[in-house]
């Protein structure tokens, strides 16, 4: 009997090894196809000797490859990872699994920040400056998120509270619709391109604070792992097991805030990532368990969004779709027919 | 003094405690305590504040007033971790997570022992192994928490609680949701947890029988202050249990356990001549047909009685050990001549009910409607 045992835990961590070195792989391979596509294809072999330093650093290949392809590659990994994660911490949070970081409204409380502070901060800039983009819309996220779980002490019911998020972000946008009337166009024109999301303004900068910011958050959230899991099986167990549920609360917000409001900052609101992946993740790994779900997420939220962007550069190119485009069109199908498998398994 | 030592010995105890919600005190002066191997269960009405109690008692609400002592140690003073490794906890909170088998919930009981990741050591897997067989369910170890019935996730709950390897566990209401069999099985869990390994059991019940019969100590919540306290005989003799849950006296038999709707009202119509058992089945029908009737002659001690002091209007009894007396005789008359119907049971007659057959003739007599089978009964009624 515990022979059995024995057998099926080694047998499930064989095929846990197997879907990471699949992300993994994935990712290489996502990456390859990323460098090599575009309105210049550069074959595999220049890509390797570019990469190992061998390459011409005059020619164009050099430096599409260095200064544009890679950077946009490791911006849309981190983010992607960071997406999906903050994506699986909101649902590990309200225990509900259609909620993703967006769906709360922090994107439009990061919207409406980054218009009420472009229109304030449009005389003393010409371009907005990266860092005053961040920190807006990472304020905007950390003060909508606030609002949420403000009114999460007062409710019992989740499902009320995520109605209550849809409403925050209504307010949001007719106040970032109020604004606008008043904004000039040049300043519109940098909102509706910062809402449609893009990682076409991914520069080395860019890629290096996100990650600064997302790597450090990401080991934080695993090392919670234990606390989260404890907590997925009721706050009444787990406060019994010894956790700190109030501070459990306070430090899943904070890092949901600080993953969705990079991602919001450097690439914009990319929708259905935070919502799809992690279901994608569970129905792989076949697990919830969070040490398991919190890297797989990530590497698949990095997977996934390699290969939207690759999507959204070369589908119509040379015009470059925004990534909640090809995001959507790829994610809302996957959740349906997730949301169907799972109520027929169910169902019994 | 005396005082003072006592609660050092025991596993779990509380002193002048006051719980609610809200800064607004429910029960106050709650002095309970349990010691090793003590089984004491929390009855009361629904409502009664016997949750909010546990819910305290596991820290899962702040106490209004008053401590806590586990092993005789204040529990604020105590860190999470080491609370958990004395104390499991088995609350009526139901979360079934959707992708997670058997196996790995029971193990989550694991939690104060392993270390920041919660990567199960040999000896952990061990624990949960043996956690899982002992509520016979090891068999649904790889199956999902989301798939199983409610009786398998209850014991699903005891198990994660007994690989926590507590000193002390509290239970909200374990066997709701269970039939007769695993209510039956999961009480002998816990009895042998108490008996064999000495933990301390603090529970609440719904089904008083069974509090009576598995408790040590049976606590009695009603009001702003705890009822009752003290061991099942005390507690279910006279009228505590009634007044408890404000129903009839009598309608409740503590001795046999089980509860009686009330006495259908109305004038005595019918009067059945039963014993050793044999009216019971008649008492039943006429009470659910709301047909007032009288009983006897029986004895004081026979099994007919401890139903028919509920449903009837009147039984008629002799001393304990005596045959009827003249009197008791001409009651039972007077009562059959005021009835319609009068049931012969089919006690077999001996010396000390021989009565009942001069009853029987003088029924026959009268002229009186007379019946012998629950269908004949269902005929005339």
């Amino acid at each position: 009997m515990s022979g059995d045992k024995r057998h099926g835990n080694s047998r499930n961590a064989m095929r846990i090894g197997m879907v990471f070195l699949s992300f993994v792989i994935l990712l290489i391979a996502a990456a390859v196809w990323n460098l090599r596509s575009g309105s210049v294809s550069i074959p595999v072999r220049d890509i390797v000797r570019i990469l190992s330093g061998n390459g011409d650093p005059e020619s164009t290949a050099y430096s599409v490859i260095r200064k544009i392809r890679l950077p946009r590659i490791v911006l849309s990994a981190v983010l992607g990872g960071a997406l999906s994660l903050s994506g699986f911490l909101i649902q590990t949070f309200f225990r509900n699994p259609i909620a993703g970081p967006f769906v709360l409204g922090i994107s439009s409380g990061a919207k409406m920040f980054l218009a009420v502070t472009t229109i304030a901060v449009s005389g003393l800039f010409v371009d907005m400056p990266v860092s005053a983009t961040v920190a807006a819309s990472f304020v905007g996220s950390i003060l909508s998120l606030l609002i949420v779980i403000l009114f999460t002490g007062r409710v019992r019911n989740m499902s009320s509270l995520l109605v209550i998020g849809m409403m925050i972000s209504y307010i949001c946008s007719a106040v970032t619709d109020l604004l606008i009337n008043f904004a000039n166009d040049s300043d519109i024109i940098n909102l509706t391109h910062w809402s449609m999301g893009s990682f076409s303004a991914a520069s080395w900068q860019s890629a290096r604070i996100s990650a600064f910011i997302v790597i450090p958050a990401f080991f934080t959230v695993l090392a919670f792992s234990k606390q989260m899991e404890a907590y997925s099986l009721g706050e009444g167990y787990a406060m019994s097991l010894g956790v700190d549920i109030k501070g459990l609360r306070v430090l899943l917000v904070l890092l949901t805030g600080v993953l969705s409001a990079s991602v919001a900052a450097f690439a914009g609101p990319i929708s259905f990532v935070g919502i799809a992946v992690p279901h994608i993740c569970r129905m792989i790994l076949k697990s919830e368990k969070p040490i398991l779900m919190i890297p797989a997420s990530f590497l698949c939220g990095s997977v996934f969004c390699m290969l939207c962007d690759l999507a959204a550069r070369m589908l119509f190119s040379p015009t470059e779709l925004s990534i909640s485009t090809v995001t959507s069109a790829v994610g809302a199908p996957i959740v349906i027919w997730l949301m169907l498998t799972r109520r027929n398994r169910n169902g019994r | 003094m005396a005082d003072k030592l006592k609660t050092d010995a025991s596993r779990i105890s509380t002193e002048s405690l006051a719980v609610g919600y809200g800064g607004e005190p429910l029960i106050r002066d709650i002095a309970l305590s349990a010691e090793k191997g003590e089984i004491i269960t929390l009855i009361g009405p629904n409502g009664s504040g016997k949750t909010t109690i546990l819910r305290t008692i596991a820290r899962q609400l702040a106490p209004l007033f008053g401590t806590v002592f586990i092993e005789g140690r204040n529990m604020k003073a105590l860190s999470g971790r080491e609370i958990a490794r004395e104390m499991a906890v088995v609350l009526t909170e139901r979360i079934r997570p959707d992708l997670m088998t058997c196996y790995e919930f029971v193990s989550a009981g694991r939690y104060p022992y392993t270390g920041r990741f919660g990567l199960l050591t040999d000896r952990d897997r061990e624990e949960v192994e043996r956690a899982l067989k002992l509520v016979n369910a090891y068999e649904i170890s790889d199956r999902y928490v989301s798939e199983i019935s409610d009786g398998q996730y209850q014991r699903i709950l005891i198990a994660r609680a007994v690989c926590q390897e507590p000193d002390i566990i509290v239970l909200d209401e374990p066997t709701s949701f269970l039939d007769i069999k695993h209510k039956k099985e999961l009480l002998e869990i816990l009895s042998s947890m108490a008996k064999q390994k000495g933990v301390a059991v603090l529970m609440s019940l719904h089904e008083i029988d069974l509090a009576e019969r598995i408790s040590d100590r049976i606590v009695c919540v009603k009001g702003d202050r705890i009822a009752a306290y003290g061991a099942p005989d005390e507690i279910f003799a006279g009228s505590t249990i009634s007044d408890l849950y404000g129903i009839d006296p009598g309608s409740y038999d503590s001795l046999l356990g089980k509860l009686e709707l009330s006495a259908p009202k109305g004038n005595i119509r019918c009067f059945v001549i039963g014993g050793n058992g044999t009216g019971i089945p008649f008492y039943r029908e006429l009470q659910k047909k709301n047909y007032a009737f009288a009983a006897g002659i029986l004895m004081p001690n026979d099994i007919d009685v401890s139903v028919a002091s509920s449903l009837a209007a009147r039984v008629v009894c002799t001393e304990p050990f005596m045959p009827a007396t003249d009197g008791q005789r001409e009651e039972a008359e007077r009562l059959i001549d005021i009835s319609e119907v009068v049931v012969i049971a089919g006690c077999p007659k001996g010396e000390y009910n021989a009565v009942n057959s001069v009853l029987e003739q003088y029924a026959i007599s009268k002229g009186k409607t007379v019946v012998r089978s629950l269908s004949g009964l269902r005929e005339v009624l």
